[in-house]
């Protein structure tokens, strides 16, 4: 508990700024499409990643993505595959890769990697249409990824 | 404007994952001419799609029903503003469009084989790249900006009285190059997202993202009329916002690229009925 204070008030304090045992998006390593160390050491919480998966302005998994236990959340998308019973089929380790790059397990999948950083094709300025600049980070935090991992694993059938 | 309320309130109450699927309807203008709004697809995309349709399919009921009445469609309103720019005398040599043109209906059939090689200029032009070839060159005024109203609205005009007729743009020859550029543009991966024209429009019309029901991003409707913004929308617009919606840095309307991408879009419909204004949501 006092480490996730401190982690937390360390990530108030720098912005989005990698803190010590946080793993940058260029450094994540991956297995056969898994990603086995947790982003920040910090275990993710579930509820908060059931908020960002269901969030239009978080990782917005709902654009493509249908799930029952976000009933409430109207407009689910049907591009991707139900995350039903997700946490069945995936292992955490495969989930945290999943959520960094799906490309990596996916060829050519159409899902956005969550937490990268290079190798795009004009990369702009959020959804204002203009350039990046130097405020470009990945679509979500390490901790934010590591909460939706969280919560992907409760979805059981 | 009450029925464009009503419109409003249908479409967000059916805007569900529940069709998903194009709808089974026949479009017939003013109850007398049928469109076509799904042909089998012309030679060069018949590797990646049996059919082309129109997007008018995969909007709902009210919206439908409002672009087959010409009374019921707003985008006529700007068609007649267009009507009268016509026949208007502007910029230094006292002429009209009709001073050179006669009547609009002349112009039937230009829409449907635009972008086109143009071969003096020696580059592909858009039907607004034409018409402000004229404005400055033949009339002495000034040129419109690219999609906005004055501009719009003219090419709807010359949309409209092209209806029913099937798009028929030219591919090959010098247009070729520009073509391909095109393309390549169509299937490149852009913004945070990473995603293609194709990754939306080619892979996964029919389906919902969000609350949108994904059509095949043709453009034999434009211009439209948008029920969001109460105006007459470019194609080049369109494209603009579909860019930024991937989280990249866009291209301006007008710009090469997207002359190039309307080019190839536009040959993605050909068999398609010429039908803007088109109304949607
Ligand atoms: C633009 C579309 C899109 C978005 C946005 C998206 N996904 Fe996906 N996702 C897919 C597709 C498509 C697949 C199927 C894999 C493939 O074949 O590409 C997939 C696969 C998955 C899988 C494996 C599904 C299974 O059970 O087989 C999980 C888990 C997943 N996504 C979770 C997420 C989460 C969590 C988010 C948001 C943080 C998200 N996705 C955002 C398109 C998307
Ligand atoms: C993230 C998904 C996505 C991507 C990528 C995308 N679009 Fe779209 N596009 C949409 C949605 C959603 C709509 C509105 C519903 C519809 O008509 O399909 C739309 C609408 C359109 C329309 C209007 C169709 C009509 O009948 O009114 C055109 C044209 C279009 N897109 C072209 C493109 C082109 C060209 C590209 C690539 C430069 C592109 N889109 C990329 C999601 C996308």
């Amino acid at each position: 508990m006092k480490r996730i204070t401190l982690t937390l008030m360390a990530l108030a304090a720098s912005g989005f700024a990698a803190t010590a045992e946080e793993i940058a998006p260029t450094n994540v390593s991956f297995d056969d499409g898994s990603v086995s160390t947790s982003l920040t050491g910090v275990p993710g919480d579930p509820a908060a990643g059931r908020a960002i998966v269901g969030d239009k302005g978080q990782g917005n998994c709902v654009a493509c993505h249908q799930a029952t236990d976000l009933a409430e959340v109207p407009f689910q998308g049907e591009i991707g595959p139900m995350l039903d019973g997700a946490g069945d089929r995936w292992s955490e380790a495969e989930l945290r890769g999943i959520i960094v790059n799906a490309k990596v397990m996916f060829e050519d999948s159409m899902m956005p990697s969550f937490y990268k950083t290079e190798g795009f094709i004009r990369p702009g300025k959020a959804y204002t249409g203009k350039a990046a600049d130097d405020t470009f980070g990945p679509l979500l935090s390490a901790q934010q990824v590591e909460d939706v991992v969280a919560y992907l694993t409760t979805l059981k059938e | 404007m009450k029925k464009i309320t009503s419109a409003l309130l249908t479409s967000a109450v059916i805007a569900s994952p529940l069709w998903a699927d194009p709808v089974d309807d026949t479009l017939v203008l003013n109850e007398e001419t049928t469109l076509v709004t799904r042909t089998a697809a012309p030679a060069h995309v018949s590797d990646v799609l049996d059919e082309v349709m129109s997007g008018w399919l995969f909007r709902g009921t009210e919206t439908r029903a409002m672009q087959a009445d010409d009374f019921d469609n707003p985008g006529m309103i700007f068609v007649e503003q267009a009507q009268e720019a016509w026949e208007t005398a502007e910029g230094t040599e006292g002429k009209s469009c009709s001073s050179c043109h006669n009547d609009m209906d002349s112009m039937a059939g230009v829409k449907a084989t635009y972008p086109k090689w143009n071969e003096a200029a020696g580059e592909v032009r858009t039907l607004q790249m034409q018409m402000n070839d004229c404005r400055e060159n033949r009339m002495g005024a000034e040129a419109w900006g690219y999609d906005k109203a004055p501009a719009i609205n003219m090419e709807a005009a010359l949309a409209s009285v092209s209806r029913g007729m099937p798009v028929n743009v030219a591919i090959d020859g010098p247009a070729q190059s520009t073509w391909e550029k095109g393309k390549e543009l169509y299937y490149t991966r852009t913004g945070q997202l990473e995603l293609s024209c194709a990754n939306c429009h080619e892979d996964s019309y029919g389906m919902m993202i969000r609350a949108d029901h994904l059509s095949q991003g043709q453009i034999n409707g434009f211009p439209v009329y948008r029920l969001k913004n109460t105006k007459l929308n470019g194609s080049h617009s369109r494209f603009k916002g579909c860019v930024r919606d991937t989280r990249a840095e866009t291209y301006s309307p007008g710009s090469p690229e997207f002359v190039a991408l309307e080019l190839y879009v536009a040959s993605r419909g050909n068999g398609l009925s010429v039908e803007g204004p088109s109304v949607r949501n």
